[in-house]
């Protein structure tokens, strides 16, 4: 098959999770479409690896998953600790982020 | 004798050696320090003695000797050498200045006797004497530079030695900022000599003028003109020399009367074949002669403080010198010969002013003394004699000095010749006059004493023998210095290899010329007698003409500088700091102000809430990558 | 291999700095000698240099060279030519000076003890200035000084803002606000600030001109880049050149400081500890003058020239307008600074004035000013710190007191008005000789600087020192045995490089004629010989 396919499919999926981080407003939601963005960069760099035949992509697409693993387990753990103290998971219920 | 050049630096070492000794030593020098001074003032004197007797001992035309210590500033084309030269001219300034300078010291012992910082004093004396003996040894100008403003030094230090009077510390700092306006004057000229001759030693400077145009002669000229005129206290930078007077009056008498005054003389004469070339610079140099030596004159007719009378006498008569220094070679030995009795006669007077307000509760206002010669006979007859002297009274020194520098500003010729000679005749009039006035007010006359701050009137006495001992020698120098000199014209002939030696040829005889200055030297004196002598002096000064009234201001000349200067400075630093506040930082203050409010305002982009970065940060990107698309196309 | 001197040399004080902050809090004396003794072993280490230099020798010695980052061609190149050793000299003379002039500077308070003022923290940071200055006079790599350049601001902002003048609050600061401290705390960050913006700002614009040079010559080695300059491998556009040399100049304009980016130093100077006024303007300043001698014009020759009317024109600005406000100051430090700013246009006139004496007489300027501000600076501080106060109008009659104290401080101004036979004299004349033989009218003009230089330095003594006196300062006591210690050397160097500067200009003089042959430039003939 193309491999040019399965760009389109990391597209897709990558419009598809930045739409739900702008739109949604559960946090647990958001979070999951930051995963959705970040396998379909992954799956874009396994593609090009593919295309390119070399190992680079997939190099990378191993890092991306290590740290995107890190990233949940902190941003859940945030999360718990927000719902906690709150008792919602909307991500506009929180500024916290500002001085 | 031989290698007698090795002895040269020895002139100077041994009061720079007393200098250090001195301030350095500590409080454990105070019961022995004035001796050491002296002392090694004296060794000064003997080298000096030895090396003259050397000199006179060799043919005319062989007696510079030349010492060449070491290498002291070598960059490149620049060589500076500590290197010392003596000449004739040199000389007869070492043996003023040790000579003097050690009757001066041990007079000193005797003067500042109750003065618990009397030790540092005589430190500051001895660095006066190495610095004085440095400027007139040196070989080139550089070095002679550095003697000029040690000399500066020591005559701030001493001015202000008795800096707890604010009074005192004032004068001293002006009498080293005007010396710093002529300074500037030599230091310029140092540099164009550099450029224009490629050194700046007295022997290829001096015998290549030349070689180069009369402009940048003219402009060095001028330059060194400029120097004189701040430390010889002539017309315009004279105001120092009256406010100096606040210092100890043996400092009075030797920096500010015989030797350190008379520096700017020296540096004219040395640089004689400067000035023979160039004929606008000489102009210049006659007239601040003739301008001063009235103008100084005036100024000694109107004070009523002893010293400050003899200062403007002082400024008078380095008037003298100058001009006769600005003839040329017609009048060089005339003014070398001025100056050596002057610095007999004046330093005898200022020495004589010292002991009377010794015994007088150092009163200085002439007007609460009256009727002296009795009580201090020994001041009386010195004084007296050295008054004698000044006023040029026939067979004493002055006379002799004088007369000739009369007869030589006649012999310039032309109109300007007239005009010079009679600013000369008429200065003799005037010191006759106001020389007559001090000598009436101060022995003369009843008693106009006054009782002191603590209501005591004075009991004037005698000062002790180490303060006589020097004004009888000073008088016995005031007395015969200028017949010696004279006999034969030996003075000239001393001179003539260094300065060069022309007769004038005056319009008038030596005669006619003579008889003038007596005449009005009697004229001069007849009127002081009938002002001061025949009717009582009142103690509180009476308003006085215009005239007298500007003249006791030092002619409005304090009053100019302040106006001018003084109060212009302060109004140009006041605003400059208002401006490096307001403007130069203002700016900078300025810009990092709107940076902070930029900052500020944008601030309020940051609102915390996470979806609102995920917009700015998407749209970013798309904004991003829209433009590497469009930058494709293109 | 051979020893590594020149990097020992800056090692010593970077590890005695380290040491230093290690000495454990109480053992705070233990800190102070250690400091003391690693800037002696430095001063041992300079002499060495300094020893071993051969003034006719090659134009760079001593050298070392490393590879560091390979990829951009930065390498750890170090060679000193006369010019450094010189400098380095002054670094390691004056470090141990300032660091016993600062003895008690960072003591606790004892007010209250509580508050912890980190002792070994200040000799640790004066140290590591050390090494960073003497490293950058090292240097013959434009990267490797950039980086040096830029890290003694750190330091620098600490010992300006964390160990401010004790004798703050000064009265007029108190009087303005009424508040003492805190007010004092205030200003005191305000200048450690305004000290880091703007040699920020300076650095930054030099590291667009190092990355620009880098660009254009492939390397940043100092003696390779000068070198195909000379020999024409290595052609710059007119444009680039100038851009990349005001790029370099800007930088070592503000740390200089030069008219109009000067206004950091009063207020730095004003706000520190004497002993750290002394390392801005005599130690890290230098940095800055001696960067201009080297890299302005050793790599771009003809910008400078191209550049020199300009830089003339502000340099004599400079001079006057530092002299003028340094007449109007109330304060006795921000005066001392703003006579360092006109000494600073005196050093960048020699410079710029392209003569043998007038870059000779630069670099014995850089030296002797260094000098002669330590001691006027230092003994301003024993007399602040004995009073409490930088105004110049509560002094009066301290002569009569302090007779030492007064001796010593007017030995100090007479070196500040640059007296004859004390070693700024030299420096001054040179530069003086050195622009007039070029450009008479400036030369002309800049002496009206030796009148002020007088006017200011004697308003300061007789206020201060003469007069009848005042009831605060009947009972300062003279200067102590440390004091002594601090301020004896400096006036004997100063008398020493006054009647006998050989030595000095031996080592110097070489490396001027190198300066002068990198811009192509030849002493003017004097008159009677050209005319020959």
């Amino acid at each position: 098959m193309n491999p040019v396919n399965y760009l389109y499919l990391a597209a897709l999926l990558f419009t598809i999770g930045a739409a739900g981080v702008l739109i949604r407003r559960n946090a647990i939601v958001v979070f999951m479409c930051i995963e959705l963005m970040l396998n379909a960069c992954n799956l874009a760099l396994v593609a090009f690896s593919r295309m390119h035949g070399n190992l680079d992509g997939q190099i990378i697409a191993f890092f991306t998953m290590v740290v995107a693993a890190a990233e949940v387990v902190v941003g859940l753990a945030i999360i718990v600790s927000l719902f906690r103290s709150r008792h919602s998971a909307s991500v506009d219920d929180a500024s916290l982020m500002k001085l | 004798m031989d290698n007698a050049e090795n002895l040269i630096a020895l002139l100077v070492a041994a009061p720079l050696l007393g200098a250090a000794v001195l301030l350095v030593g500590g409080r454990r020098l105070d019961r022995t320090g004035h001796w050491i001074g002296t002392a090694l003032a004296a060794v000064s004197f003997v080298v000096a003695v030895v090396l003259f007797a050397d000199m006179l001992g060799r043919p005319g035309d062989d007696r510079t000797l030349y010492q060449h210590l070491f290498s002291w500033i070598p960059v490149g084309g620049f060589q500076a050498d500590i290197a010392f030269q003596l000449d004739q001219l040199s000389m007869t300034f070492v043996l003023l200045i040790t000579g003097v300078g050690s009757l001066i010291h041990l007079y000193s012992v005797g003067y500042m006797e109750h003065d618990e910082r009397r030790r540092r004093f005589f430190g500051y004396l001895n660095l006066f004497l190495a610095a004085m003996l440095l400027l007139v040894l040196a070989d080139n100008y550089l070095l002679l530079y550095v003697g000029w403003e040690g000399v500066g030094l020591a005559s701030y230090l001493l001015i202000g030695f008795w800096q707890h009077k604010p009074s005192a510390a004032t004068a001293a700092k002006k009498a080293f900022l005007v010396n710093r306006v002529g300074d500037m004057g030599l230091s310029i000229a140092i540099m164009l000599m550099f450029t224009t001759f490629g050194t700046f030693a007295f022997g290829p400077v001096l015998g290549a003028t030349g070689e180069t145009s009369e402009g940048t002669l003219t402009a060095l000229g001028l330059l060194l003109l400029l120097a004189a005129c701040g430390k010889s206290a002539q017309v315009p930078l004279q105001s120092w020399l009256g406010d100096a007077m606040e210092g100890p009056t043996p400092v009075s008498a030797l920096i500010h009367a015989a030797t350190m005054v008379t520096a700017g003389v020296y540096l004219i004469t040395r640089s004689g074949a400067i000035f023979n070339a160039a004929p606008d610079a000489q102009l210049a140099v006659v007239t601040v002669g003739a301008v001063t030596l009235l103008f100084g004159a005036i100024v000694g007719c109107a004070k009523d403080d002893i010293k400050k009378a003899l200062a403007g006498s002082t400024m008078s008569q380095i008037g003298y010198m100058i001009l006769a220094a600005g003839l040329g070679p017609i009048g060089y030995a005339f003014a070398i010969m001025h100056l050596v009795t002057h610095g007999f006669f004046k330093a005898g007077l200022f020495l004589g002013a010292g002991s009377v307000m010794h015994g007088m509760n150092d009163e200085v206002d002439m007007r609460k003394y009256g009727g002296l010669r009795k009580y201090m006979p020994i001041t009386f007859v010195t004084f007296g004699l050295g008054y004698l002297a000044i006023i040029g009274f026939p067979g004493l020194s002055g006379f002799f000095s004088k007369d000739k520098i009369i007869e030589a500003a006649f012999a310039k010729g032309g109109t300007e010749g007239w005009i010079l000679g009679g600013a000369a005749l008429l200065g003799a009039a005037i010191t006759a006059f106001y020389m007559t006035r001090v000598m009436l007010m101060t022995f003369f006359g009843e008693k106009r004493w006054q009782p002191d701050d603590k209501g005591e009137l004075p009991h004037p006495h005698e000062s002790p023998r180490t303060m006589t001992i020097p004004m009888i020698v000073l008088a016995f120098g005031s007395v015969f210095a200028g017949g010696l000199f004279s006999w034969h014209e030996s003075f000239v002939k001393w001179l003539e290899p260094v300065t060069s030696f022309e007769h004038g040829h005056s319009p008038l005889s030596a005669a006619t010329v003579t008889t003038a200055t007596v005449a009005v030297m009697v004229l001069g004196v007849a009127l002081a007698y009938l002002q001061y002598g025949r009717r009582p002096v009142p103690v509180t000064p009476p308003r006085g003409s215009l005239l007298t009234r500007a003249a006791r201001r030092d002619l409005l000349q304090d009053d100019f500088n302040h106006v001018v200067l003084v109060r212009g400075g302060e109004h140009l630093t006041r605003s400059l700091v208002y401006v490096d506040h307001s403007l130069v930082d203002g700016v900078v203050n300025g810009t990092a102000a709107s940076f902070g409010g930029l900052s500020g305002r944008l601030r309020k982009l940051q609102n915390g809430y996470a979806r609102t970065y995920a917009v700015t940060m998407f749209g970013g990107t798309a904004v991003l990558i829209a433009a590497t698309l469009l930058m494709r196309a293109v | 291999m051979s020893f590594p001197l020149l990097t020992a040399t800056a090692a010593l004080p970077a590890l005695g700095a380290i040491a230093t902050a290690a000495v454990p809090a109480g053992r705070r004396t233990a800190a102070k000698w250690l400091a003391l003794l690693v800037s002696l072993g430095t001063l041992v280490l300079a002499a060495v240099i300094a020893v071993r230099f051969e003034p006719g020798g090659d134009r760079y010695q001593l050298t070392e060279s490393h590879a560091w980052i390979a990829d951009f061609g930065v390498r750890y190149e170090l060679g000193v030519d006369g010019i450094a050793v010189a400098l380095i000299a002054l670094t390691a003379v004056l470090i141990p000076v300032i660091i016993l002039a600062g003895w008690h500077d960072a003591d606790p308070l004892e007010t209250d003890s509580q508050r912890w003022r980190p002792t070994q923290g200040f000799f640790a940071l004066i140290l590591s200035v050390e090494a960073m200055v003497i490293l950058s006079f090292e240097a013959t790599d434009v990267f490797l000084f950039y980086i040096l350049f830029e890290a003694m601001l750190i330091p620098m902002y600490f010992l300006i803002g964390g160990f401010g003048d004790r004798a703050a609050p000064a009265r007029q600061g108190a009087a303005a606000t009424g508040g003492g401290e805190e007010n004092a705390a205030a200003q005191r960050s305000y200048a450690a600030v305004k000290f880091l913006l703007y040699n920020l700002a300076g650095g930054l614009i030099m590291l667009a001109a190092v990355i620009g040079l880098y660009v254009v010559a492939g390397n940043f080695s100092l003696t390779e880049i000068a070198e195909a300059r000379a020999n024409g491998t290595l052609e710059m556009a007119t444009n680039t050149e100038r851009l990349l040399f005001l790029g370099f100049f800007f930088a070592f304009a503000v740390k200089a400081p030069l008219w109009p980016l000067h206004t950091w130093l009063p207020n730095a100077m004003g706000e520190s500890t004497a002993p750290v006024a002394v390392l801005i303007t005599a130690v890290v300043d230098k940095v800055g003058t001696f960067a201009m001698l080297r890299f302005c014009l050793g790599l771009f020759p003809e910008a400078s020239e191209w550049a020199t009317p300009v830089i003339l024109a502000l340099a004599l600005i400079s001079i006057v307008y530092g002299a003028l406000l340094a007449v109007g100051q109330r304060d006795i430090k921000r005066l001392i600074a703003y006579a360092s700013i006109s000494h600073f246009g005196f050093i960048i006139m020699g410079i710029f004035a392209m003569t043998t004496q007038g870059q000779a007489g630069a670099t014995l300027y850089m030296v002797n000013h260094g000098i002669s501000t330590a001691a006027l600076m230092l003994v301003a501080g024993f007399l602040i710190s004995r009073r409490g106060s930088r105004l110049i109008a509560d002094y009066g009659g301290v002569q009569k007191v302090a007779p030492i104290l007064a001796g010593t401080f007017l030995i100090g101004g007479l070196a500040t008005l640059s007296l004859p036979g004390l070693a700024p004299f030299v420096s001054e004349f040179l530069v003086l000789v050195g622009t007039f033989a070029r450009y008479p009218v400036v030369g002309v003009i800049a002496t009206l600087g030796i009148v002020l230089a007088a006017l200011y330095t004697l308003v300061l003594y007789q206020r201060t020192m003469t007069g009848p006196v005042k009831e605060e300062v009947r009972t300062l006591p003279d200067l102590r045995l440390r004091e002594l210690v601090v301020v004896t050397p400096l006036i004997a160097l100063l008398i020493f490089l006054g009647v006998y500067p050989k030595p000095l200009t031996d080592i110097v003089n070489p490396a001027v004629e190198h300066t002068m042959s990198d811009v192509q430039k030849k002493d003017p003939q004097p008159e009677v010989e050209a005319a020959k």
